[in-house]
């Protein structure tokens, strides 16, 4: 369900006799911040007669223990209640609507995104004057004569509403306001109460510093947890609505179809979406980049580590990390308009070669090599680490035997490096599979299942792209199943990683 | 008599000897010298991708910073502009008028060509609304000499590029062979003329047609609001986590899972964090498409696991004697990590910031889902709030928008694009190459 309203909470205002914008709020508590610091801090030497050698902590401790009481739960406060309050309203107002209301085929969201944007629309009406506000509260105004009231404000709503959808607007706005007002009013009363709490209890022996470390810590381990809450969020935002896609579309059609034909204009029934087609094009572009970084990569990491005079690490090294430095926008729109061109010229009609193998310059040949450009520092750089990391006693070892460089490093060192190669070869791979622009712009957008590297093909990634940013409704197949291909995306690198990370881990155990 | 000293008067001669290099050695040898230049030849293909990609930046994009115009000195009476008022169409009149003034420009310099209407506007343009827009708003202009610029046709710009040849062009509604010729003699006439197109780097995006309008200036103050809001929220959050696992953490599970995430979520593709702005900046938490606010957001989570990392590092590496002295004076923990292990960890935690931010400028895929692209920037946001809520684009999601429009001279703006953006993390980098340069200590 997508809401085309902005709920933004920058521009949400309170209704408070004025109209009081959310950042005076937020300066009120500040300045309460500020002078609870400045109580705290004094109340502490008052206490102490002066001499801060009296008390437990230093002076500044004190302040920021009030100061810390009253900015803690008045923002915790603010930012749970804005993210709840949407949420809540959007149910009570869903509510209100009869079922009658919805259309054939449309869902409670579509309504829902309607009432929003009738909402914010009589809110801005009211604001610039062509509404009066008992107009925007009169709950038996004429529907047509609301509507145009509306349209003369310049917002922009449905030619036709109905009368429900302005009672659900309406309401929407008393709840908007009553909840903003009471927010307000709790946060006031919070951040006082702190204010209270802390002055009261500064005295000269209370261990100020202990307390504020503690608080300190908190947000500390808060910080360091937002990293679980991005990972939870992103199985969420997945699960739910990959759920959501299986409901509508069949799960096993889904994860075994070889047809990929989503509809443009239906509500799903014809569309096809089996993911098999763009796993293909996915692990076939991801071939041919590998294919192209991993020697590249792999002899460039040995001639850096093994051959090369210092002189020519030193500038070799930081060059060939430009290629990882560079966007990869740069590398998509390079495969389009660069090498796409230049392989047609090839392998294309009439091209050097005289074989028309290569119809347009989106291929999986074009995505595939820029991409493997990509990943050679990639390879390059962790293959260099690991072969560094093996210890010299083995070089020595070999030479002391006779081997010459090149069979000291064919028999002694790669396999040694082995473990830890692989790895980086799979860290290469999942990001190959996870890459968008480049395949975007360089790979098509025909999914089909083929064995010419010549051919446009696309991937997970693309798809993702193109079914989320197109027109379609967000409730439909056709965009809900982006959300399972991200899913399958996820799973896929996730697994990919785990196993990496875990051989690269267990590889520098050994010599440690 | 044994058999034994008649077989030993002459010493075999030795198979081998280190003295001669037998095939062997040789085949060996040779197989040293190939892998060698195995090594040499990667090294050469990873160089020579590098300098491709440079050169074929630069050449395709330097065309976007000039531009073509051309510059008459164009006189309009009040009796022209009376009449031109007074017809139909109003424009057409306004074209006529300018059209024949540049006609006896040409004559005055002794060029004379064939010429008409419709040839005039596929090379400029329509003409006539400009002209119109200019003399409605300044009626003291009439009759008085004017200099118009007016930018030519995107053709026309890429016949002076040397991106549309003779050769190469086709007939078309756009530009005919025929058309060339009186370019030719407008250069001649020094009328048409190259400039430096300030409109690039300043404007805002145009619509899909008209390549030559298009800047990138909106775009660039996106990208501006939205590193904005990555510092602000990235620094503070990935330095108190990373002090918080490096400094105080505990041996358990909770820090282990921790630091399972973060390694994970460095490695989570970058379009997967696009899918989780939408789900919960945009779907749940209802805040405004396209707005640099949810981009920055969403670039703060994907840049954390970086900013995290590098801090880590740069914290390690302060020894523990400062520590130890510290609290050995009567400092606390948190006052031995806050007064002297995070100022010295600082140049370090900065340097890793930088790349961090250099990165998050870069990236365009998870932008493509919360909707910066197809919105066409139009002008810069109104004021400083509105500059993280109101719609605006990004410099790579501005770049993918004219990658992907069918008029080819977008292309030439999108190279133009690159360049910028890249001078953009080029600054960036050499900044933290400095700071590290200058500010890193050996311990």
């Amino acid at each position: 369900m997508i809401s085309a309203a902005p709920f933004s909470f920058l521009n949400s205002t309170i209704t408070l006799g004025v109209r009081m914008p959310l950042s005076w709020l937020v300066l009120i508590v500040f300045a309460l911040a500020a002078v609870g610091y400045f109580l705290g801090r004094s109340r502490a030497l008052a206490g102490a007669g002066g001499n801060s050698r009296d008390l437990h902590s230093l002076p500044s401790y004190y302040g920021a223990n009030v100061l810390m009481k009253i900015i803690v739960p008045a923002f915790g406060i603010m930012v749970i209640w804005l993210l709840a309050q949407p949420l809540i309203i959007d149910r009570t107002v869903a509510s209100m609507i009869p079922a009658s209301e919805i259309d054939e085929g449309a869902s409670i969201g579509l309504v829902m995104a309607e009432v929003n944007r009738t909402a914010e629309g009589i809110r801005n009406a009211v604001a610039d004057g062509t509404m009066s506000r008992e107009m925007a509260e009169d709950g038996r105004a004429d529907v047509a004569e609301f509507t145009q009231r509306l349209k003369d404000a310049g917002q922009i709503v449905t030619s036709n509403l109905s009368g429900t959808v302005i009672l659900a607007a309406q309401r929407t706005n008393e709840l908007v306001a009553s909840g903003t007002l009471l927010m307000t009013i709790l946060v006031l009363a919070v951040s006082a109460a702190g204010l209270a709490w802390g002055v009261v209890e500064t005295k000269p022996l209370f261990r100020a510093r202990n307390v504020v470390e503690r608080g300190i810590r908190a947000l500390l381990i808060a910080a360091a947890s937002i990293a679980i809450l991005t990972t939870i969020g992103i199985i969420l935002s997945l699960v739910f609505n990959t759920v959501e896609f299986f409901r509508l579309y069949n799960a096993w059609d889904f994860l075994f179809g070889v047809e990929w034909a989503p509809s443009f204009s239906g509500r799903g029934g014809s569309s096809s979406l089996g993911v098999i087609p763009l796993l293909w094009g996915t692990f076939y572009i991801s071939i041919v980049a590998l294919a192209v970084a991993i020697p590249v990569g792999l002899f460039a990491a040995i001639y850096l580590s093994e051959y090369a005079s210092p002189k020519v690490r030193a500038f070799a090294k930081p060059m060939l990390e430009i290629l990882a430095g560079i966007p990869t926008i740069v590398y998509g729109l390079f495969a389009l308009l660069t090498v796409g061109p230049l392989l047609v010229d090839i392998f294309g009609e009439g091209g050097w070669l005289g074989v028309n193998w290569q119809g347009g310059g989106r291929a999986v040949m074009t995505a595939g090599i820029v991409m493997g450009i990509m990943l050679i520092p990639f390879v390059s750089s962790l293959s260099d680490d690991i072969i560094n990391a093996v210890p010299q006693s083995l070089r020595d070892g070999s030479y002391g035997l006779g081997a010459t460089r090149s069979e000291t490093i064919r028999q002694v060192i790669i396999p040694a490096a082995l473990p830890g190669i692989v790895g980086a070869i799979l860290l290469a791979a999942s990001r190959a599979i996870g890459e968008t622009m480049i395949v975007v712009l360089g790979a098509g957008a025909a999914a089909r299942l083929s064995l010419n590297p010549f051919e446009a093909m696309t991937t997970v990634t693309a798809k993702i792209v193109s079914q989320l940013t197109g027109d379609s409704d967000f409730a439909s197949p056709e965009a809900l199943v982006a959300f399972a291909l991200g899913m399958t995306l996820f799973i896929l690198t996730l697994c990919l990683n785990v196993v990496a990370l875990y051989i690269v881990r267990k590889y520098r155990e050994q010599y440690d | 008599m044994s058999d034994a000293t008649m077989e030993s008067t002459v010493p075999a001669a030795p198979k081998s000897s280190l003295h001669r290099t037998d095939a062997r050695t040789r085949k060996r040898h040779a197989a040293e010298k190939r892998f060698k230049a195995y090594g040499i030849g990667a090294i050469a293909i990873g160089l020579f991708f590098l300098v491709v990609l440079t050169v074929s930046i630069i050449r395709s994009g330097l065309p976007a910073f000039t531009q073509t115009v051309v510059s008459v000195e164009f006189t309009m009476t009040q009796e022209q502009f009376d009449a031109a008022e007074g017809q139909l169409f109003k424009t057409k009149a306004y074209s006529a008028a300018f059209n024949e003034a540049l006609v006896s420009t040409l004559r005055e310099k002794g060029l004379e060509v064939e010429t008409d209407a419709a040839a005039f506007e596929r090379i400029l343009g329509k003409t006539g609304g400009t002209l119109r827009e200019y003399y409605r708003a300044n009626p003291e202009a009439l009759g008085e000499e004017v200099d118009f610029e007016l930018s030519a046709s995107s053709r026309v710009d890429g016949y002076m590029n040397g991106r549309v040849t003779r050769d190469s062009m086709e007939d078309s509604r756009f530009l005919e062979a025929a058309d060339l010729d009186i370019v030719d003699a407008l250069i001649d006439a020094g009328i048409i003329k190259e400039t430096f197109n300030w409109n690039f780097i300043t404007g805002a995006d145009s619509g899909v047609d008209n390549p030559g309008g298009a800047g990138i200036g909106a775009a660039v103050v996106g990208s501006f609001f939205m590193m904005l809001v990555v510092l602000c929220l990235s620094l503070p959050i990935g330095v108190a986590a990373s002090i918080y696992l490096e400094e105080f953490a505990p041996q358990n599970k909770f820090t282990d899972l921790i630091e399972v995430n973060i390694s994970n979520l460095a490695a989570v593709p970058s379009i997967v964090f696009g899918i989780l702005g939408l789900a919960v900046f945009i779907q749940f938490m209802h805040l405004p498409q396209s707005a640099p606010l949810v981009g920055g957001l969403v670039l703060t989570l994907m840049t954390l696991p970086t900013i995290i990392i590098s801090t880590r590092a740069s914290l390690k590496a302060v020894p523990p004697s400062i520590r130890d002295a510290a609290l050995g004076l009567g400092a606390s923990r948190m006052q031995a990590v806050f007064h002297h292990v995070l100022p010295l960890a600082m140049p370090g935690i900065l340097t890793g910031t930088i790349i961090g931010l250099a990165q998050a400028l870069g990236e365009t895929a998870p932008l493509l889902l919360i909707g910066m692209v197809g919105f066409v920037a139009r002008g810069y946001p109104e004021g400083f709030i509105a500059g993280f809520t109101d719609p605006n684009s990004a410099m790579p999601a501005q770049i993918y928008t004219w990658a992907a429009r069918a008029d080819v001279g977008f292309y030439e703006k999108a190279w133009g694009g690159i360049i910028i953006l890249l001078i953009f993390l080029l600054t960036m980098n050499i900044l933290a190459v400095i700071l590290r340069r200058r500010f890193e200590r050996r311990w």
